[in-house]
Formats: structure tokens, C-alpha cells, sequence
């Protein structure tokens, strides 16, 4: 059989810097028809790269210096711009990350669909658009047909990529990250769609992902790029069973997977950096950071050597790793210091509530009509003990930034009563004293915007000191570096000469500077590497235990959210919807929104099973939230005009679960099994 | 992967030493002769009066009307003055005064823009449609107005240079807070309670000085322009003064006998505003700090 795609020893290298730069080094892999081929890395892994040579599709600096491309037998190296045109579409197509810029934003969705059937007849090429979007499960194709595409959501829009990818029925399909951008329930629809194209098509498939999840689920073979390299390939299952190289294992490691908690299972973090592709290590490029590293790996190259039939390693040890006899996986971070529980509160939140007025025209002000406003938190109570980790999990728009930013004064117009260590907090920070302030410090979302780019890594942590502490001491901020396992000269450097996870170390160290009470962070480790992320964790849990920290954590990921919190709150539109203790989060009763994220997220081991709870259109505009209970629009578990006229009450389980719904307890655990289950691993 | 490695060299103290910026200007064709245009003509206006070969007004009258010769490289004029020393005579004050003009709508700009997107508000709001209403004025007519009101003298140039360019500059000051001011280090700095002071002047700031100054040097030549214009329509400065555009309109009634006298202050106008968008374009580049 012809392989739908072969790959061989494909080199490319980028020449815009002072020298040519190897994005790809002597990588082969090969799909067969029917196939989904998964293919994972980290940022500069070249998974990227290698996506966009396969398609002959790479910018102007990077040049193919050696190797051999085919798709369907037929050699796309060496082919001109015009020969390659009718491969594209054809044989060769691609899903891209962000539909909504590949997409025209000047023409219809009907159109640019049937754009591509050139040879039919107008009304006919209409009619196969609408064929195409029927395929990909629209429901109501005609109206999306004659939207433009910033009409319609961001699920809706990759859809409409896929159909297209999908309407010349390609040889190949070239799928890059292709719900990286969308929130997880309408992640979990929009694999479920490709899932079974794939399934019904037999289209041989390249998935390209960070997500190891997504791959679990989805491919039937892997290939792990690090930093130019291939360094394992085989079966899904091999892989995630026995991974044979050190790179390998530790990604496997460096995600807590759903249902794990820090008091069970400490994270295993790859230490040290990715390297940047122009200071590539000359021979293994795994080797600084790798545990059972030994000579040979700093002087030569291992080659790629078959390890099975359909399996490859690029690494010396990896026979030794398979006998057991070395332990190829990072060192676990010690297990955190068992505290006595404190009933002290730390924060207490009542009736939050934040709306942002939407602008007036000049019309709407002059016939005096009401202001528009957005409720982005509304009616929210917590309480966070001293000392313990409540964690917020929501997509977005349900208003778990704009909580945060009440809780520290950041916006004008939070409402309700917020107390912080006994004392009520003034809603505004201009109103807090230097004592309040320095009780209460937050982590920001993004590390590339944290720091100022012109001041040092040490002239941004003096100043907490200095203002909330009253030191002026070089010595304590290398302490402080110190506290984030940053080296002093550090304090020297500029933020730009800091890699992403580096800067939201120092983010977290100007955050524990002026030793707070409570650090409220969000979503701290979103925009991190897989192996960056554990060490992030694993350095939050560390300062928690030290300093006796509460923390307020913010993500949209359940599965880091449970890992780290003792307490947990679902939140929905603004408003809660669950409140359960993390070791009961995972087990029936669940809040049917609760059920449908843990449905919803592809889990990190190919052989668990999980319950398929699927939610109806996208989340509704905060501008008009559906009366009742907000979530009624889309819930499965919809029991009738109750749901839509009257607020839910909240109700408690006997462990303590809190949630906000009209069907009693009872009934719902009744009703609701296991919605996953995976084995636990040591 | 590869924007990364190919930044993490530069720091902002490095691209802030004025040699380093010196140099790197120099990296690149264009904006390296834009560099030397504007070199030149400072030079010109540093030491212009000692090298000119002969006095601003002095009149030879037996050398009335020459084309360009070895004795009067740019020709004289219907009065006999040799038009290369009034050239490099009106370099200084043509400089001076764009310049200074330029630094003093430049710095109050920078004060209003910054307060005011940072503040926001209704204050902000009000402050801005002044703003784009004085801008729906062109800058020409804005000037005739207001030298009307001031008088023709020659320090009522500089008033309306500052003027006529305030509003400019602090709506580019203000454009660069608002992206700035929602950023997340700027966020830690209320969290610790920083004063508004620290906050605009530390913290922003900085972010905002590559744009202005990129702003600030396309100032200095559209207001070489309109110091040139003001010149040739016979407004702000009065003859015998060597300012270049009342040098073109005072040759423009002898264009057919001594056109040298018309052109060489006009191709000294537009050298030196070419010379100044070259070297503002190559600012842009070279001040670009990684990561702001």
C-alpha cells in the first residue's frame, strides 16, 4: 500500500539570523491511509515547521535543504509554485489554529464554500455548500451560509474550515492545533465531529498538538519532536505505556491529569530550559536537562534506533530504560508539609457582584433610555481559609478574571462585601492602606506583560520591598530569586532575555515580596510550556507551605485546578454553580455543567473511559443572561419552565458539595455514573 | 523560537546609549544617509557663519545675477549676496527654531497625553474633542491665525510651532498609555500601591519614549516646512533675514534670471525634511525594544 504520506530525512533550516538556523533535523515519518497521525512538541519543538513543509507551504526564510516529501507516492520537493497548486486542496489540506484569520472576513460563508466548486453551476455549487456545512453538523446551514464569519462562533468557524478542508476529500489532512482556541465544551464537540469524519472518510490524518490529551484520544501513532529533533515514535499505546525516552516520560509526568491532587501525586517538572534553536547541544539535544544522562550523550549524537517494529528511540539508554534497569523519569518535588488545618478565614466574599456599563450613542443618551450593562460577576459568595487553595475553573466569559480583579480593587464598579483576614476590604485599591495592600498580591495572566521591559528583574522586586516592607536590601531580593529557584545574577537581566517561564517566576516572586496573606492567581500557568507548567505548580505549592499562603486560583483547566485546590468553584456566566471539596469534585452528584466539563476533557490516558455529555450551541451573551438559571439554555439535564423562571436553590450533599440546581441531590446522583474513570498512576 | 533568540541580546539600556543608537542608524543604507543629511545640516549650523565665504547681507553689486562659479558655488542673487552663505547662515535659524518648537510641543504633549489617558474620564474625554477639533484645522491656517493674534515677530514662530503641534503629540502620548495601562506590570504597580507619579512617569513612560521620539523627529521636519512656508508667504520673519522660504519667494520674482537663488534654498528645504524622515524611519527600527 502507498503510504498517504512519507517523510524522510527532512532537514529544514531558517536563514534570518546571522547564520542558517535547523527548525527540523533529519526527520522521517510516514502515514498510512486511514491513519491519524499524532505529532507533539513543545514551542520550537519544529512541529510547526515540519506541518507547513508538508504542505509546501513555508515561509520565505526557511529553506529544505535535504530529505523527501510524498504524498501519495508523488515527490512535492523540487515542484513549482504552479504544479503544486492543484496538490493543495486536492490531496494536501489544512485546519489551521485560528480559523477566524483564515477565513475572508469580506465574503459570505456560502460563497467562499462554494468558491471551490468552480466547474457547477451557481445554484448547484450553492447547494453543495450547504451539502458541506449539513456534513459537518451545522444546524442551521442556510442561515450560516449567508453569515460572514465574524457572525458566527468560534466553534461554528473551525467547522466551517473543516468542511472545506474536507470538500475536495484530500489524500491527506493536515489538522494544527485545531481547537487550541476554543473553550473545552466546544473543544470536546468539535473533536467529536472530527472524530467521526475521520472515522467515516478514512483520511489519513496529521494532528499537530501540544495537547497530550487531544493525542491520547485521537491518534493512532505518535511522533515527539524536541527542539528540532525526533526523539520517539511508535504506537499511542506505547507510548503512553512505556515511553522509552527521558523526554517522553517527562511530558507524560509534567501534567497533573484529571482527578489527581497534590496531596496524592507530587508533579514531576522537567528542569532547565528548551533551547533556543541557534544553541542547539551539539550532540543529544535532551542531554542538559536529562536525569540519566551519561558521556556519551554530551559527545555524540544518538542515532534513531528501531526499538520494535513500528517503534523508534532516539536515545542510548532507552534498552536499559526498557529492562528497568535506570529510571529514565524526572525526580518528583517533595510532597507538601502536612498542615494543621486553621479555621481562620482569609477571604470572604459576599454578593460580589461587577457589571461593566456598556457606552451610549449620543441618540440612546438623548432619549434618556438605560444604560446597558454587562453582569461579568454576579451574586458570588466564598470564603478561603488560611492556608488553603480554593480554585475557580470557568470558560471564558464566565467571569472569573473580572472576580479577581474585584477582589484586589481593580475595577470601579464591584459590588458586595469582601473580607479580607476579618477586615472588610474598600472596593477601590486607591482606597487601601500600604497594611491591606500588602496582604493581598495577584499573579497576572500573562508573564510577557507582567514585568516592565525597562526596568531589571531587581529593580522590579526592590520596589515591593521597598514600599510595602520598608527594605532596601540587594540581599533580600537574591533571596527572593533564590525563593523561585532563579540564580542572583538574574537580577541583572531584562525581562526580554527571560524565557516565558522564567518571567512569571519573577511574577511570582514580586507577588510573595511583600509576604501576603492571600495571592490570587490567574490562570498562572495557561500560556506555559507542558514542562514548564508542573515546575510552576510545584514552585506554588512549595511557597503556599512556606509562608502559609492562601491562594485564589483562576484557570479554565479543571484538571490543574483540582491538582492544586482543596476547594473548588465551577463557575457559569458570573455566577457559581458548584462549590465542592476537590477530593468529592470528581464523584456524582455533579451540577450538569460540572459534568459536562469533566466530559469534556480528552483525558491523558488512551485506555480511560469517559461518559460523552455534550452541550447545545455556545455560551449566551452576557448582555441578555437567560433568566432562571443561566445555565438552562444548554443543559442537558433540563427539567422544565422551573429551569427558566425561578432561581436555583443551593443545595449541600453530605460531603459537603454545594450545587446550584433545581433537581434535588438525590436525584442527581441517582441519575449521574462515574463521567470518567482512568487508573491512577504511582 | 526564532523571535526569541534573535532579541534576547538587546536589552533597553543598550538600545538607550546614544552611540549604540548612533551606530545601529548607521546599519542600514537609508537611514544612514538620512543620518548624515541631518549631521550635515547640524554641523552647517554650528559652524555655518565662521565658513561662509562672504557676510549674510553683504551686497557686491558688481556681482549681481552670477550663475554658480568656484567664487559663488550657489550663484548670487538679484542683489549681489552670495546664496551659499545665506544658505548655510539660514541652516542655524531654521534649526533653532524647528527644533526648540519641536522639543517644547514634544514635552508638554507628552505631559498632557500621558496625565489624560491615564487619568480617563470625562476630563479625558472633553480634553481630546478640543484636541481633534484644533487638529480638523489645517496647520497652515491654524498659524496664520494665530501669528495674527500674536504679531509677525519672530519668537511668535515658536509659540505656534508648540501650538499647532501639542495636540499631535499627546494624542500619540495618550494612544501608547491606553495600550500600556491595562498591562499587567502596571496592574502590580497599584497592587503595591506606587503613587500615580511613579506610576506615569516609571512605569509608562518609558514604553511610550520610542514612539515619541520617532513622533518627535517627524515633528522637527514638518515643522522645518512650516517655518519654510510661513517664510515664503512673508509671515513671521521679515526681510533681510536669511530664513530659506523667504529666500524662495524673494527669488521667485527674478526666477527666470537667477534661478540658482530660487532652487538652492528649496533643494536645501527638502533635503533636510527628506533627511529627517529617512533618519525617523530608521529610528523606528532601531529603538524597537523587544518585549515593550
Amino acid at each position: 500500500m502507498i503510504p498517504a504520506l512519507s517523510v524522510e530525512d527532512l532537514t529544514v533550516k531558517y536563514r534570518n539570523g546571522p547564520g542558517p538556523v535547523t527548525a527540523v533535523r533529519e526527520v522521517s515519518l510516514e502515514i498510512q491511509p486511514g491513519e491519524v497521525h499524532g505529532l507533539v512538541g513543545e514551542s520550537g519543538s519544529g512541529k510547526t515547521t515540519l506541518a507547513l513543509a508538508v504542505m509546501r507551504h513555508l515561509p520565505e526564510q526557511a529553506v529544505i535543504t535535504s530529505g523527501s516529501i510524498r504524498v501519495d507516492g508523488q515527490e512535492l520537493i523540487g515542484l513549482s509554485p504552479e504544479r503544486l497548486r492543484p496538490i493543495w486542496g486536492s490531496q494536501i489540506a489544512m485546519v489551521p489554529q485560528d480559523p477566524l484569520s483564515a477565513l475572508n472576513p469580506t465574503l459570505r460563508i456560502g460563497k467562499q464554500l462554494s468558491e471551490r466548486f468552480e466547474a457547477l453551476s451557481r445554484s448547484d455549487a450553492r447547494d453543495k455548500a450547504i451539502e458541506l456545512l449539513e456534513m459537518v453538523q451545522i444546524a442551521d446551514p442556510a442561515r450560516v451560509a449567508r453569515s460572514y464569519p465574524h457572525q458566527i462562533s468560534g466553534g461554528m468557524q473551525q467547522r466551517v474550515m473543516i468542511a472545506m478542508a474536507l470538500s475536495a476529500e484530500p489524500k491527506l489532512l493536515i489538522l494544527d492545533e485545531p481547537t487550541t482556541g476554543l473553550d473545552s465544551t466546544t473543544e470536546a464537540v468539535v473533536l467529536d465531529l472530527i472524530r467521526e469524519l475521520m472515522r467515516a472518510r478514512q483520511t489519513a490524518t496529521l494532528y499537530v498538538s501540544h495537547s497530550l490529551g487531544v493525542i491520547a484520544q485521537f491518534a493512532d501513532r505518535l511522533t515527539v519532536l524536541y527542539a528540532s529533533e525526533l526523539v520517539e515514535h511508535g504506537s499511542k499505546m506505547d507510548l503512553f505505556e512505556n515511553p522509552l525516552h527521558p523526554y517522553t516520560c517527562g511530558l507524560l509526568d509534567s501534567v497533573p491529569r484529571l482527578g489527581e491532587n497534590k496531596r496524592e501525586i507530587q508533579l514531576r517538572s522537567i528542569e532547565g530550559r528548551i533551547p533556543s534553536l541557534e544553541d542547539l547541544p551539539s550532540a543529544c539535544v535532551f542531554a542538559p536537562r536529562c536525569p540519566v544522562v551519561i558521556d556519551i550523550c554530551q559527545e555524540t549524537r544518538p542515532a534513531l534506533e528501531g526499538a520494535g517494529a513500528t517503534r523508534q528511540v532516539r536515545c542510548y539508554r532507552w534498552e536499559e530504560t526498557r529492562a528497568g534497569e535506570i529510571d529514565p523519569r524526572q525526580p518528583p518535588a517533595p510532597p507538601p508539609l502536612e498542615r494543621p488545618t486553621i479555621a481562620e478565614t482569609a477571604l470572604q466574599i459576599e454578593n460580589l457582584e461587577v457589571r461593566y456599563d456598556q457606552p451610549r450613542s449620543l441618540a440612546e443618551w438623548l432619549r434618556r433610555s438605560p444604560r446597558q450593562s454587562v453582569r461579568a460577576v454576579d451574586n458570588v459568595r466564598l470564603t478561603i481559609r488560611k492556608g488553603e487553595t480554593l480554585g475557580l475553573v470557568g470558560e471564558s466569559g464566565s467571569g472569573k478574571t473580572s472576580l479577581a480583579q474585584a477582589v484586589v480593587g481593580l475595577v470601579d464598579s464591584a459590588e458586595g462585601r469582601v473580607e479580607l483576614f476579618g477586615a472588610e476590604l474598600p472596593t477601590q485599591i486607591k482606597h487601601r492602606d500600604r497594611e491591606t495592600l500588602s496582604r493581598l498580591q495577584m499573579v497576572m495572566q500573562n508573564p510577557d506583560e507582567a514585568l516592565n521591559p525597562y526596568l531589571t528583574v531587581g529593580q522590579s522586586l526592590s520596589r515591593p520591598l521597598a514600599l510595602l516592607r520598608g527594605i532596601h536590601s540587594e540581599e533580600e531580593v537574591r533571596r527572593l530569586l533564590e525563593g523561585v529557584r532563579l540564580p542572583p545574577e538574574y537580577a541583572d537581566r531584562y525581562p526580554a532575555q527571560l524565557s516565558a517561564g522564567e518571567k512569571q517566576r519573577v511574577a511570582i516572586a514580586r507577588a510573595f515580596a511583600a509576604m501576603p496573606g492571600l495571592v490570587l492567581l490567574d490562570e498562572p500557568v495557561s500560556s506555559l510550556d507542558v514542562s514548564v507548567q508542573a515546575s510552576i505548580l510545584n514552585l506554588l505549592n512549595r511557597l503556599q507551605t512556606e509562608h502559609g499562603t492562601s491562594l485564589l486560583l483562576i484557570s479554565h483547566d479543571i484538571s490543574v485546578v483540582g491538582y492544586m485546590s482543596e476547594t473548588v468553584g465551577v463557575l457559569y456566566l458570573g455566577q457559581l454553580m458548584e462549590l465542592a471539596p476537590s477530593e468529592n469534585l470528581f464523584d456524582p452528584p455533579y451540577h450538569p455543567y460540572t459534568e459536562a466539563l469533566l466530559s469534556a476533557i480528552p483525558l491523558l490516558d488512551p485506555k480511560a473511559t469517559q461518559e460523552r455529555v455534550r452541550l447545545r450551541g455556545g455560551i449566551p451573551s452576557s448582555l441578555e443572561p437567560p433568566s432562571g438559571c443561566p445555565f438552562h439554555t444548554r443543559c442537558p439535564r433540563f427539567i422544565g419552565d422551573i429551569c427558566i423562571e425561578q432561581t436555583p436553590p443551593w443545595q449541600e450533599d453530605k460531603t459537603g458539595k454545594r450545587i446550584f440546581c433545581h433537581i434535588p441531590v438525590s436525584d442527581l446522583r441517582r441519575e449521574q455514573g462515574q463521567v470518567f474513570a482512568m487508573r491512577k498512576r504511582e | 523560537m526564532t523571535k526569541e533568540s534573535t532579541t534576547a541580546g538587546v536589552t533597553p539600556a543598550r538600545v538607550w546609549r546614544p552611540f549604540t543608537v548612533l551606530t545601529r542608524l548607521f546599519g542600514r543604507p537609508a537611514s544612514a544617509a538620512g543620518t548624515s543629511i541631518v549631521l550635515i545640516f547640524l554641523l552647517m549650523a554650528l559652524i555655518g557663519p565662521w565658513i561662509a565665504p562672504y557676510g549674510v547681507n553683504e551686497q557686491i553689486p558688481s556681482e549681481t545675477r552670477q550663475a554658480p562659479s568656484p567664487d559663488h558655488w550657489f550663484g548670487t542673487d538679484h542683489l549681489g549676496r552670495d546664496v551659499f552663505s545665506r544658505v548655510l547662515f539660514g541652516a542655524r535659524d531654521i534649526l533653532l527654531l524647528a527644533g526648540l518648537g519641536t522639543f517644547l510641543a514634544v514635552l508638554a504633549g507628552t505631559a498632557i497625553g500621558l496625565l489624560s489617558g491615564y487619568r480617563g474620564g470625562t476630563f479625558d474625554e472633553a480634553l481630546m474633542r478640543v484636541f481633534d477639533s484644533l487638529l480638523a484645522i489645517p496647520a497652515l491656517l491654524l498659524a496664520l491665525l494665530l501669528l495674527g493674534v500674536v504679531g509677525p515677530a519672530r519668537n511668535a514662530l515658536l509659540i505656534v510651532i508648540v501650538f499647532v503641534y501639542t495636540p499631535i503629540v499627546a494624542r500619540v502620548a495618550r494612544s501608547v498609555v491606553l495600550s500600556v495601562k491595562s498591562k499587567g506590570f502596571v496592574q502590580a504597580a497599584r497592587m503595591r500601591g506606587e503613587s500615580e507619579t511613579w506610576i506615569i512617569f516609571r512605569e509608562i513612560l518609558p514604553s511610550a519614549f520610542p514612539t515619541l521620539t520617532v513622533e518627535g523627529a517627524l515633528r522637527f521636519s514638518y515643522a522645518i516646512f512650516l517655518i519654510a512656508a510661513l517664510g515664503f508667504l512673508g509671515i513671521g520673519v521679515q526681510p533681510p533675514n536669511p530664513n530659506w522660504g523667504l529666500m524662495v519667494a524673494e527669488a521667485r520674482e527674478h526666477v527666470f534670471q537667477t534661478p540658482w537663488a530660487l532652487w538652492m534654498p528649496a533643494l536645501a528645504i527638502s533635503v533636510l525634511v527628506i533627511g529627517v524622515n529617512l533618519m525617523a524611519d530608521g529610528l523606528r527600527r532601531v529603538l524597537r525594544v523587544p518585549g515593550a
